[in-house]
C-alpha cells in the first residue's frame, strides 16, 4: 500500500533519517517512494495501515499520514488515479461522516477555488454526513506548487540550504503535483510542545530544544526496556526526550551543579528531577552522577542501548577533563589527618581539553559500552566552510548511519548518528576526520572551533 | 543512587578497572530510601542479561536485603511477578541517599550525598 506523509517543512536534512530510524525502531518495513527536501509530503510504501500508525506516532518532524488515493500532475489525472486504485472501495465510505480539506503548499487557492475542487471530487458518491467535528473519515487534497526555493536552488549543495522557507507562488498559478488521500492518523509531534523548554521547570542557557531533543532520541532508537545515557547531561533535555519514549535513563557530567540544580534542600527534588517530576516519568529516570568522561565509572562492557549527547563546543567555557595543566599530579593534602579530596567542597583540578581528543573519547566510550546495534546520536559543531565527509569522525566499530545538519550561518552543528557493530565487522574508515588537536595547554590552543568562533564571531554571543 | 546503576559501575581509576577486585564497589555507611515507581517488568526482563548476579547478590547483602536467588532467573521463571516485583523493588525503588562506595582494590572512596555518587578524582588518581 502506499501512503502519504506530510513533514514539518523544518529541519530538512533530520527528516527522512528520523522516519528510517522509526522504521527500524518499529519493526516497519519502509520504501520511501519520493523524497525531496523541498516538499512537505513523502511518498512511502508500507505494508499495511497498522504499519503506517506504528511508523507516525512517535515521529516529531511529520505532522501526519495518509492512504494515498491518487496523485497526478493535474486534476484529469488525480480522478482517474482515483478511480483505477480505489473505485472498488467507495461503497465502504458511502454512509461514513466525512469532511474534505485542501492543503496547499507554498501556493494560494481562495476559499471559493477549494470550494470547487471538493465539489470535483462528488464522482467518488458519498452521501453520509458532512461534519466538521468528529468525523469517521477525512479526506485532502494536497497541493504542491513550485516554490521560489526550489526554482532557484543550487543543486548538491544541501548542507548550505538546510533551511529553505518557501514563498508561496501568486494566486492563480497550478500546482506542479497533486495528490489526494484519506487521513490515517496523527504524528508524535504534539509532543514538542508538552517539552517546550519555555513551560519547563529546569533548564539552562544550553539545554537543547524540545523538537531537536526529541529527533536526536528518535535517531537512537530510545524505546521501553531500553536504557540511555548522557555523559553530558547538563540539565537533562536528552534524557527528558530519550524517558518520553520508554527508555530507562541515566546522565553524568563533570560539573554535578548542573544536574544536581539549585538550591537544593533534602527531601525535596531539585534539578533535572523536577523535570522528571513535570512530565510524569520518575519511573523512567534510573540515575545521575558526577563524573568526567575520560575517567568514567561505567564498567568497559555492552550495557548501554543507546548515547545521546551533544558535548560542550568549549566556547562559553575552555572544556576540561580531570587533571592538571601542568601535567604534575598534587601531593594529596590532608586536613586534621582526613585527605582534603574526601572533605566536603573538595574541588576536583581540571585541565583544559582538547576538541578533537573529546570527540574520540566519545567514540571509544560507545564502542566500549554500547550494545550491539546500540546507537550513539551526538552533536557537533563544525565551521560552515569544513564540509563534507571529511567532517565525520569515525571508528571502526560504529558505522555513520545518519548526518543532518542545523545551519547557522557561519558555523553549523551537526548531528550524527552510529550505530555499534557486532563483533568482526569493521565500518569503513578511508573517508574521515583526521584532526588533531593543537599543541598547548590553554582552551584556544586546544579549540579550532573556539578559535574560528571568536575570530567571526567577534563581539557574538553563544 | 540505584542498586541497578551500582552494577553497572567500578572504580574509575584507570589501572583499578582492569581489576576483578574493583567491581562491585562496596557500599558503606549507606542510608537508604524506598522510593515507589511503576512496575516495569519488560524492562526488567530486558536488561537482566546484561546483570552481573554475583555482584548483584554482593551489593544487596550489603544493604541489607533479604537474600536473592542464587542464581540469575532465566527462561520461565521471568514470568514470576513476584520474583519480578522483588527485583524492581531491590534495581529500581530501593536509592541509596547518602554513604559511600569503596573500591577493593585501591581503598579509593566515593561520596553519595542526596542520592548522587561523586566519581571526580584528585589529581594524583588521574
Amino acid at each position: 500500500m502506499e501512503y502519504l506523509i506530510r513533514f514539518a517543512q523544518v529541519h530538512e536534512t533530520f527528516r527522512r533519517p528520523e522516519l528510517e530510524a522509526l522504521a527500524t525502531v518499529t519493526g516497519v518495513d519502509l520504501e520511501i517512494i519520493h523524497y525531496s527536501q523541498y516538499s512537505p509530503y513523502c511518498l512511502v510504501r508500507l505494508p499495511d495501515e497498522a504499519a503506517a500508525r506504528a511508523l507516525i506516532s512517535r515521529c516529531i518532524l511529520a505532522k501526519d499520514i495518509y492512504e494515498l488515493w491518487g496523485q497526478g500532475a493535474n486534476y484529469e489525472e488525480v480522478y482517474a488515479d482515483v478511480r483505477r486504485r480505489t473505485q472498488a472501495r467507495w461503497a465502504e465510505y458511502r454512509d461514513v461522516s466525512f469532511r474534505f480539506a485542501v492543503d496547499c503548499f507554498a501556493g494560494k487557492r481562495s476559499q471559493a477555488a477549494k470550494t470547487d475542487i471538493i465539489q470535483s471530487f462528488s464522482f467518488l458518491g458519498f452521501e453520509g454526513p458532512i461534519r466538521m467535528k468528529d468525523v469517521d473519515e477525512e479526506f485532502a487534497v494536497l497541493e504542491e506548487y513550485v516554490s521560489d526555493v526550489e526554482a532557484k536552488a543550487p543543486t548538491a549543495t544541501t548542507t548550505t540550504t538546510t533551511e529553505p522557507s518557501p514563498i508561496p507562488v501568486d494566486e492563480g498559478q497550478e500546482p506542479k503535483k497533486i495528490y489526494f488521500g484519506r487521513w490515517v492518523a496523527l504524528s508524535g509531534r504534539h509532543a514538542i510542545s508538552k517539552y517546550d523548554l519555555k513551560k519547563r521547570r529546569y533548564i539552562s542557557t544550553t539545554s537543547m530544544d524540545a523538537e531537536l531533543s526529541l529527533v536526536t532520541a528518535n535517531m537512537a532508537l530510545a524505546a521501553p526496556g531500553k536504557v540511555f545515557f548522557d555523559p553530558f547531561v547538563g540539565t537533562g533535555s536528552f534524557c527528558v526526550a530519550a524517558a518520553h519514549f520508554g527508555a530507562l535513563t541515566l546522565g553524568s557530567d563533570i560539573d554535578g551543579r548542573s544536574f544536581r540544580g539549585r538550591d537544593p534542600a533534602p527531601g525535596k527534588p531539585t534539578g533535572v528531577m523536577l523535570n522528571f517530576e513535570q512530565y510524569g516519568l520518575k519511573s523512567k529516570f534510573m540515575d545521575t552522577f558526577t563524573s568526567d568522561l575520560t575517567h568514567t565509572p561505567l564498567l568497559n562492557r555492552p550495557i548501554l542501548d543507546g548515547i545521546i549527547c551533544d558535548p560542550p563546543y568549549g566556547v562559553r567555557e575552555g572544556l576540561r577533563v580531570l587533571g592538571t595543566r601542568d601535567g604534575r599530579p598534587r601531593e594529596p593534602r590532608f586536613v586534621d589527618g582526613v585527605p582534603a579530596h574526601q572533605l566536603p567542597g573538595f574541588v576536583a583540578p581540571r585541565k583544559p581539553y582538547g576538541f578533537e581528543a573529546m570527540l574520540n573519547d566519545i567514540l571509544n566510550f560507545a564502542a566500549r559500552s554500547l550494545v550491539t546495534d546500540g546507537r550513539l546520536s551526538m552533536w557537533m559543531p563544525t565551521a560552515s566552510d569544513e564540509d563534507g565527509e571529511l567532517a565525520i569522525p569515525k571508528h571502526p566499530n560504529l558505522e555513520v548511519i545518519s548526518v543532518s545538519v542545523q545551519s547557522f550561518g557561519n558555523w553549523s552543528r551537526r548531528l550524527i548518528t552510529y550505530k555499534r557493530l557486532p563483533e568482526g565487522f569493521v565500518s569503513d574508515m578511508t573517508v574521515r576526520r583526521q584532526k588533531v588537536d593543537d599543541e598547548g595547554v590553554n582552551a584556544d590552543d586546544l579549540n579550532a572551533f573556539r578559535r574560528m568562533y571568536f575570530t567571526r564571531n567577534k563581539g557574538g554571543e553563544n | 543512587m540505584k542498586v541497578l546503576t551500582a552494577n553497572f559501575i567500578t572504580c574509575a581509576i584507570k589501572d583499578c578497572k582492569a581489576s576483578p577486585k574493583s567491581f562491585p564497589l562496596h557500599f558503606q555507611n549507606a542510608e537508604l530510601e524506598l522510593q515507589e515507581l511503576e512496575f516495569q517488568p519488560d524492562f526488567l526482563r530486558h536488561i537482566l542479561p546484561r546483570i552481573d548476579w554475583d555482584s548483584l547478590r554482593v551489593t544487596a547483602n550489603e544493604l541489607g536485603f533479604p537474600s536473592i536467588p542464587e542464581t540469575k532467573p532465566e527462561g520461565e521463571e521471568l514470568n514470576n511477578e513476584e520474583l519480578l516485583r522483588n527485583l524492581h523493588q531491590l534495581l529500581l525503588e530501593t536509592q541509596v541517599m547518602e554513604g559511600k562506595l569503596v573500591c577493593d582494590n585501591c581503598g579509593h572512596e566515593y561520596m553519595i550525598k542526596e542520592g548522587i555518587a561523586n566519581f571526580l578524582l584528585p589529581s594524583h588518581l588521574v
